[in-house]
């Protein structure tokens, strides 16, 4: 049996959920990298940090070489790296429809690419990407985030079909509202609004995403591709 | 200025053929054929090659292409038709790269 440490590769690894996925792991015995468009303070033997925008082609490429060079593998990739914005479509500049859709499509789109290729060699390894429960529930004033969001529903459906023959699977988790900064700024009553709609009336937790991408790494999950799982009883 | 583009897609396709099991009759040359008509690669494994190719490259000369961009695909004649015109666009690039 394969006793070396897993290495897991989460981008949006400084703050919210991502923080939350890297400290598991690393308490896990896990080697994880992450990224982040700035500096870290988490410092542990086993995590390594960049700093680069998940839309930057060329910085992503230069990451998952590195980690190549120093790790020759990637087990595990979570596409964690995300944005959000609320506004009315007639108010909506196109800046922010361009900020969101590089960082929650391009982002997941070239993270993908660049360490499929990597997993791809040893015909084995694990994507999870995250989608959001306003991709199913059409949220008003989430055009831009949830369309963007939806791309990335899209591209984890066909990427597991692509890369299935060569033992990776694709899969995506779409959290409910999770008290981080992404929410913080929405205004109370819009959240219970959206609480109302799912099937059990809370806001989610870190644990209840962590359960679902447990799912999705799982050895045993080897035949679970190509699938969202919404929390919250949203489908 | 010639890098030897050629000999290291032979080399890294040997490799790639050994690893994948492909069971190729014959001798490989600058003219042999990897993709379309009776090209040895189905396209999953032109895929997994270009890949391998890209990596190498980047060991070998600390060099990030990608091969496979909209130039490529544009052709007239695919770069990936035949080892002699994989290993010119590689020349190509690199050059252009520098």
């Amino acid at each position: 049996m394969n006793n070396r440490p897993r290495v897991i590769v989460i981008t949006g690894s400084r703050k919210g959920i991502g923080r939350f996925l890297t400290e598991h792991y690393l308490e896990s015995g896990d080697i994880v990298v992450g990224c982040s468009r700035s500096k870290t303070d988490l410092e542990h033997d086993k995590y390594t940090h960049f700093i680069l925008d998940v839309s930057d082609e060329i910085a992503v490429k230069r990451m998952v070489s590195s980690v190549r060079k120093l790790f020759s593998t990637i087990d595990i990739l979570i596409n964690n790296a995300g944005m959000a914005s609320m506004n009315h479509f007639l108010l909506t500049p196109k800046a922010t429809v361009e900020k969101l859709f590089s960082t929650n499509f391009t982002g997941t789109f070239l993270f993908s690419r660049e360490v499929a290729k990597l997993m791809s060699k040893k015909k084995k390894g694990k994507i999870v990407n995250f989608s959001t429960v306003a991709v199913p529930l059409n949220l008003e004033g989430e055009a831009v985030y949830a369309a963007s969001k939806s791309a990335v529903v899209s591209l984890t459906k066909i990427l597991a079909k692509e890369v299935g023959e060569m033992g990776i699977t694709v899969n995506a988790v779409g959290p409910t509202p999770v008290y981080t900064d992404l929410i913080k700024t929405v205004p109370k009553n819009k959240i219970g609004e959206l609480l109302n709609q799912q099937a059990i009336k809370r806001l989610g937790t870190f644990e209840d995403v962590l359960n679902v991408i447990e799912f999705f790494i799982n050895p045993k999950s080897e035949f679970i591709t190509g699938q969202v799982v919404y929390l919250g009883g949203v489908s | 200025m010639s890098r030897g583009a050629n000999k290291l897609v032979m080399q890294v396709l040997g490799d790639f053929l050994n690893e994948e099991n492909i069971v190729f009759d014959g001798k490989l040359t600058e003219e042999t054929r990897l993709f379309g008509g009776d090209g040895m690669l189905t396209s999953i494994q032109l895929v997994m090659f270009i890949t391998s190719l890209e990596e190498e490259i980047e060991d070998e000369w600390d060099v990030m292409l990608t091969l496979a961009d909209e130039k490529a695909m544009s052709r007239r004649v695919s770069p990936f038709s035949s080892i002699k015109y994989l290993a010119d666009y590689i020349e190509e690039k690199i050059n252009e790269y520098e």
